[in-house]
């Protein structure tokens, strides 16, 4: 075991660390197919991207009926809160080897099966975003004669808008990381290239290639906790 | 009195023009940066490759699979879904036990309280967060290849990931507790190792406890896919169903993985309110 990741180590001299790709030992060498990388990496946060905006505009819609104050009924209530449930607790992975056999093979299949995941997970914080909201305020725009689609704009949007960005970049965290392993079973981006590598036993890229990835997660990670941190910050001011 | 409200608010308008609607330039913006936002959607489902045309192909072929997995069936080979179904639990719960005992001592390591020096810490925290950035589908691909196909990669993938996820959590919980206790037990003349037994960990236990089983719950989720890559557990079961189509079985798999996480988390539940009322 500890010769297997021993492995995974590049062999890097000092003396010829930055020296060009052709030379053993430097950097360049090590990160050879850096370009190709880097463009998978894109695509699949790219993938994370999509499937978030996509799973969270579904779990928009579905939230309003899966919060317990604003549903429209008891019934309707109980039947949105258990589908979500459904929906989040199946894994992406689990959707993404179906949708393979009915998308075929590639990104589509990645997204549907991360988008999917994000309605359920997305849809339950949104609700509990607007089950916390204050009803005062709701009260008021009935008041003035507002309809139901109205009072959800006017009364609950302008409270609960930053949280559920909040939520949304919070997943699309997560889904990021998802999107790097969705190709391990042939539904797009950068896992495709990390299980064949992993599969040859191409040690000096794989490794290359894990912190290539731990670096891209860790950088969307810091951004996102610095447009989160904006977003919150705003709703106090 | 329609007339005059009219007019007031004509003159409101008029007079605080902001009240009523942003300024030129910030709604040129917000057109800008939607359009942008809308034409960056428009490309990737060109890069991507989605039209309306594949999106209704999938889904009457995704029909046919929902029609074929019903009813879903247990299949000849029950016996080994149950085993790989409990297979999973265990790794489960072996992987979040063996990462919560290595978490305790990695957790007072990146707390800021315990490891004051602020360059240390910063180090600490980063490659915490570093092993959290592989997802844990990536480690066992990985102790697939480096201790073969079975259960054993899966506890340990579990227990690689988990261990910085909860040494950072526990962390946290160490830099949120009462300093308070801490100096009443200097002041009795505790030495450092006290301090930690009788002023933190008593406030932190609890924490901790509350989060082992909030990550048990959340791995038996991963858990039941680690096997997809060839790790253990009941994620072996459903990815060769898929393979040769047996769509009712692999519906029967995924409700009764459905049932099982539904009953850990009422039991864990229980538990975390019996316990510490959270």
């Amino acid at each position: 075991m500890g010769e297997y990741f021993g492995r995974l180590l590049p062999v890097l001299h000092v003396a010829n660390l930055f020296d060009g790709p052709k030379v053993e030992g430097s950097l360049a060498y090590w990160f050879y197919r850096l370009p190709t990388w880097s463009w998978l990496l894109f695509e699949t946060s790219q993938m994370a991207l999509l499937a978030t905006l996509a799973g969270a505009s579904l779990a928009f819609l579905a939230c309003f009926a899966a919060a317990a104050n604003l549903a429209p009924r008891r019934w309707i209530y109980i039947a949105t809160r258990r589908s979500l449930e459904v929906l989040r607790t199946i894994p992406d992975i689990v959707y993404a080897l179906i949708f393979v056999w009915a998308f075929g093979v590639g990104p589509l299949a990645g997204i549907l099966a991360l988008g999917l995941h994000t309605v359920g997970a997305l849809g339950k914080q949104f609700a509990e975003a607007v089950e916390n909201a204050d009803m005062g305020s709701w009260d008021g725009v009935r008041a003035t004669g507002a309809n139901w689609a109205q009072c959800v704009r006017f009364a609950i949007l302008p409270q609960v808008l930053p949280n559920l960005v909040s939520f949304g970049l919070l997943r699309f965290e997560i889904n990021v990381r998802g999107a790097t392993v969705i190709g391990f079973v042939g539904a797009g981006g950068i896992g495709q290239e990390l299980y064949t590598l992993i599969s040859l036993n191409y040690y000096d890229e794989i490794g290359a290639i894990l912190v290539l990835i731990v670096a891209a997660v860790s950088l969307i990670d810091v951004v996102s906790e610095q447009l989160r941190q904006a977003v919150i910050g705003r709703q106090v001011a | 009195m329609t007339e005059n409200s009219a007019r007031d608010i004509a003159r409101l308008q008029a007079q605080i023009p902001r009240a009523f609607r942003a300024s030129l330039g910030v709604r040129l913006l917000r057109w800008f940066v939607g359009l942008a936002a809308l034409s960056w959607i428009v490309v990737l489902l060109w890069w991507f490759d989605i039209t309306p045309a594949r999106i209704a192909g999938g889904l009457s072929g995704l029909a046919k699979i929902v029609v074929l997995m019903i009813p879903p069936s247990p299949g000849a080979q029950w016996r080994a879904i149950l085993n790989g179904l409990a297979e999973s639990v265990a790794m489960a719960f072996l992987g979040t036990f063996v990462a919560m005992l290595l978490a305790v001592p990695l957790g007072f390591l990146g707390a800021r309280n315990v490891v004051v020096n602020l360059l240390a810490h910063f180090a600490i925290r980063r490659i915490y967060d570093g092993f959290r950035g592989m997802d844990q589908l990536i480690w066992a691909l990985a102790f697939v290849r480096a201790v073969g196909l079975g259960p054993l990669a899966g506890v340990l993938a579990i227990c690689a990931a988990e261990t910085a996820v909860m040494a950072k959590l526990f962390a946290e919980a160490i830099e949120n507790a009462d300093p308070k206790q801490i100096e009443g037990i200097s002041s009795v003349g505790g030495n450092s190792l006290c301090r930690l037994r009788f002023g933190l960990l008593p406030q932190v236990l609890p924490v901790m406890l509350a989060q082992f089983l909030y990550q048990f719950e959340s791995n038996v989720r991963s858990a039941s896919i680690l096997g997809v890559v060839g790790a253990g557990g009941i994620g072996l079961q459903i990815a060769e169903r898929i393979k040769v189509r047996y769509w009712d079985e692999v519906l029967f798999i995924i409700l009764l993985i459905l049932v099982t996480v539904a009953l850990i988390d009422y039991a864990s539940a229980r538990i975390r309110r019996r316990m510490i009322g959270i």
